[in-house]
């Protein structure tokens, strides 16, 4: 079976997975702009400006969208299906696209809270979400 | 303004096609559109393609060119995925206004049904995805629809049976035409209890997988005259992109299709209640509902509604993908689209036979790329 899909990291995405690696989240900053950007680039997509910096996110947000997979794209996904892939709206203000794991996939829906977990995969930890417990 | 005619159309059949190769497939459907405009190869002064999956070339107009023996004035490859066909045919346009060229042949087709196998044209499509910050989560493009067929069911409580009814009202579309790779008819509870793909998507809401190709001449108006049947005037066309991936989508609901029918309805001077018929990009059923509401022809939570009542099948207020669409007719990439301009042609001219819209004298066309990421808006009228 063929593995799932690594990233073949950059230079203006390894310190994300970097961090990563370390168990944190982090997302680029653009002091002018005074806004997140998500996916790291090597200047802002809103003003240009090349001067970013990098925060760490707390890894809680909100599901803005959900759908469970029933058919897989490749076999290396075939042994997982169904999972649930979500839009996420981090608390920081940016939006990241991830599974959300560790509750039966059917029942995430828009709106509920998630918080960050890291999924060992390869020399790489991938950000994943699982749903927060209920106040 | 030397405003652009389209002058000859032709659609290969669209399914399964064995033996077919993605260059034979684009001169079969050339050759047709020549002879439809009454035209030759010696005519084509200017030379547009797309790209092929089963048959990658870097330079696939030029290979195009070789193939059918022409040595146009103007040649290039568009890559906007499904939104190619219309940008082509906008690009033509162009092309022609700016006096650079009489008649562009627009040309598409590929045979990736039958040329490879559909775990591979699954797994070529997801790579649409980005290959850092999605592809790693496993999204296949139905499951990039499916959020946003999630999003607009929660914004607007639109329901599985509004969606459903798309897909029935394309198969009775495509029931009328000879040439569509899916005839048989289906109801609402057949696309319900087919299998869920990316909930709420079953695969009835899903486009086809074909072989198939499409071409359109584009001519000067001048140059029109020496055409046989009567040219459809092109009269407006825009384009709009808010971004490639989802996950950087300013919006789930509305997308770059409401500055492209915007720009393209402007410039023609028409507003979508003016439209006679609409061939529009319906890759999947949630496509389609959500590109009627961004675009303006119907308020926001309607066309589910409509749809289930029966507006954009033949004889509804807005007959729309009169040829059963990429859910019915067939999608062969590019060509896919292509084939909803091809179907507004022949609409303005009288020739949909038993899928006739009465009177139709103008269409909108509209192609998206992507994941609702390019947009591309045609008003076709008839001279
Ligand atoms: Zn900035």
């Amino acid at each position: 079976m063929s593995a799932k899909p690594l990233p073949r990291i950059t230079a203006e995405t390894r310190p994300y997975w970097e961090a990563c690696a370390a168990g944190e989240l982090r997302y680029q900053w653009c002091p002018a702009c005074r806004q997140p950007q998500f996916y790291p680039r090597v200047a802002c997509a809103r003003c240009g400006g090349r001067a970013l910096d990098w925060r760490r996110s707390a890894g809680r947000g909100v599901v803005h969208a959900v759908t469970v997979v029933h058919r897989a794209p490749s076999a290396a996904f075939k042994a997982d299906v169904p999972y649930a892939i979500a839009l996420v709206d981090l608390d920081e203000g940016f939006r990241m696209l991830a599974n959300v794991v560790g509750t039966a996939p059917e029942t995430v829906r828009i709106g509920d809270r998630v918080r960050l977990v890291f999924e060992p995969r390869g020399e790489v930890a991938l950000p994943q979400f699982t749903p927060a417990a209920r106040a | 303004m030397r405003r652009a005619r389209l002058t000859g159309v032709a659609a290969t059949a669209f399914g399964a096609l064995p033996g077919s190769s993605a260059l034979g497939l684009h001169a079969e459907a050339a050759h047709a559109a020549l002879a439809d405009a009454g035209l030759g190869p010696r005519d084509v002064d200017g030379l547009l393609c797309a790209y092929s999956l089963v048959e990658p070339h870097m330079m696939l107009s030029s290979v195009v060119a070789e193939y059918l023996g022409v040595r146009p004035a103007y040649t290039t490859a568009l890559q906007l995925g499904g939104a190619t066909g219309c940008a082509a045919v906008m690009h033509a346009a162009m092309l022609i206004e700016a006096g650079r060229c009489r008649h562009v042949l627009v040309v598409m087709g590929d045979n990736r049904l039958t040329g490879m196998s559909r775990d591979d044209t699954v797994a070529l499509l997801s790579a649409v995805g980005h290959a850092q910050f999605e592809v790693p989560y496993g999204p296949t493009i139905p499951a990039l629809y499916a959020l946003v067929a999630n999003r607009y069911m929660h914004e607007h409580g639109a329901t599985p049976e509004h969606l459903a009814h798309i897909a029935v009202t394309m198969r009775r579309h495509a029931g009328l035409h000879p040439g569509a790779h899916m005839r048989a008819p289906v109801s609402v509870a057949d696309v319900l209890a087919s299998r869920l793909i990316a909930a709420p998507l079953h695969l009835l809401d899903c486009c086809l997988v074909s072989d198939g190709a499409c071409a359109v001449v584009v001519s000067a108006a001048d140059a029109a005259r020496d055409t046989r049947p009567p040219g459809v005037a092109l009269i407006g066309s825009g384009q709009g992109h808010t971004h490639e991936h989802l996950s950087q989508a300013p919006s789930l609901t509305d997308f770059g299709c409401h500055d492209a029918a915007g720009r393209a309805l402007g410039e023609a001077g028409v507003r979508p209640a003016d439209v006679d018929v609409a061939e529009i990009y319906d890759s999947f059923t949630i496509t389609l509902l959500v590109e009627l509401e961004s675009m303006g022809f119907f308020e926001r939570g309607a066309a589910g509604p409509a749809a289930a009542a029966g507006a954009l099948a033949l004889g509804g207020s807005l007959p729309t993908n009169t040829h059963g669409g990429l859910l019915s007719f067939g999608h062969s990439g590019a060509a896919g689209g292509l084939a909803h301009v091809v179907e507004g042609v022949r609409q303005l001219r009288g020739e949909g036979g038993p899928r006739q819209v009465p009177e139709a004298r103008l269409a909108f066309v509209h192609g998206d790329g992507g994941i609702l990421s390019a947009h591309c808006s045609l008003v076709l009228a008839r001279t």
